[in-house]
């Protein structure tokens, strides 16, 4: 069972590694792919794994709980704090102490860092809904941190 | 109702698995940066010394390990405290050379490896090289020059996954010129 730091060392690793790969004028873009598509991978898998027992989502606004609730306290340790929808598609998870924001700073240093720090995570719930059976795009946005939102955009097929 | 325990344990399974997927999803796009696999190898082996070097202030802080008199001891911690920590597991430490600068970690299960088959033309691929750079930049942190290699690999055919850690020299602490 490894350890959540374990995790988060990782996930630093990564992104150093990738931004040290992407270098160039479009580097913040292109890293910010490469770790959501890696992210997107990951997702399809965790989410394959954890839910194998669990019962048929009902609707929507289910699986979207699901995943503030039980997929982010496996991931994260804790549960989204806020979620809002306007019930038409759009949803918005707010996290306000976002575990992979909280070693980078507190405040508002480094903001122009934060994506790539986001970008991972945003792939993992595009990736868990992927294989949900629902499309999606997935960003973030992060004013103060360690505080950050998730936005997800279902498209109806 | 079972609902309850199942999401209690899956919760835990979840986490390590989390770990494991992104470390895959890691080793392919080094597999797609990477022409070849001692490339590659050597890329996982410079992040884990990243990774190691930083990975010990956290084991120190939350284990209550004390100062290692001896090489020995080093492995019983690396083996029962610091691998139990982190990945859950207990590899039993062997094979000792009789200067007693080089043991063997045996492991029974590799984390890393769940899920994964080597494909044939990625035959030199060392998959677990980050754990070597780990350990490496781990123990350089409390002064210990080692070497760290994978004896068997269980990704390649072998039964068992063997790490072999040699005993280099000790680090002598640098102070800052002027210093007396």
């Amino acid at each position: 069972m490894a350890d959540e730091a374990l995790f988060q060392f990782l996930h630093s690793e990564i992104i150093q590694y990738v931004n040290s790969v992407e270098s160039g004028e479009s580097e913040n873009g292109r890293c910010v792919s490469k770790l959501e598509s890696m992210g997107f991978r990951v997702g399809q898998g965790l989410i394959e794994r954890f839910t194998k027992d669990t019962p048929r989502f009902k609707d929507e606004l289910d699986f979207m709980k699901f995943i503030c609730k039980d997929f982010w306290t496996s991931v994260f340790k804790k549960q989204i704090d806020n979620l809002r929808t306007n019930h038409q598609g759009i949803y918005v998870l707010q996290d306000n102490k976002f575990r992979l924001l909280s070693q980078l700073s507190s405040g508002k240093q480094y903001l122009e860092h934060a994506p790539k720090f986001l970008a991972f995570t945003c792939g993992l719930v595009r990736g868990a809904l992927s294989n949900l059976g629902v499309k999606s795009i997935v960003t973030a946005e992060v004013s103060v941190m360690p505080a950050c939102k998730f936005q997800v955009m279902i498209q109806k097929m | 109702m079972s609902r309850q325990s199942n999401r209690a344990t899956d919760s835990k399974k979840m986490n390590s698995e989390l770990f494991t997927l992104t470390y895959g999803a890691l080793v392919t796009q080094l597999c797609k940066d990477y022409e070849n696999d001692e490339e590659v190898n050597k890329q996982l082996d410079k992040m884990g010394y990243n990774i190691g070097v930083r990975l010990i202030e956290d084991f120190l802080a939350r284990s209550s390990v004390g100062r290692c008199h001896d090489f020995r001891e080093t492995a019983d911690v690396i083996a029962k405290v610091a691998f139990k920590m982190y990945l859950g597991i207990t590899p039993s430490v062997t094979n000792w050379s009789p200067a007693g600068d080089e043991f063997s970690l045996i492991l029974e299960s590799n984390p890393l490896v769940d899920f994964v088959e080597l494909p044939d033309n990625h035959s030199n691929l060392v998959y677990s090289s980050l754990l070597c750079g780990v350990l490496r930049g781990a123990l350089e942190m409390v002064q210990m020059a080692v070497d760290v290699r994978f004896a068997q690999d269980t990704l390649r055919g072998d039964s068992v996954t063997e790490i072999r850690m040699k005993f280099i020299k000790r680090i002598e602490e640098n102070l800052p010129a002027g210093d007396e």
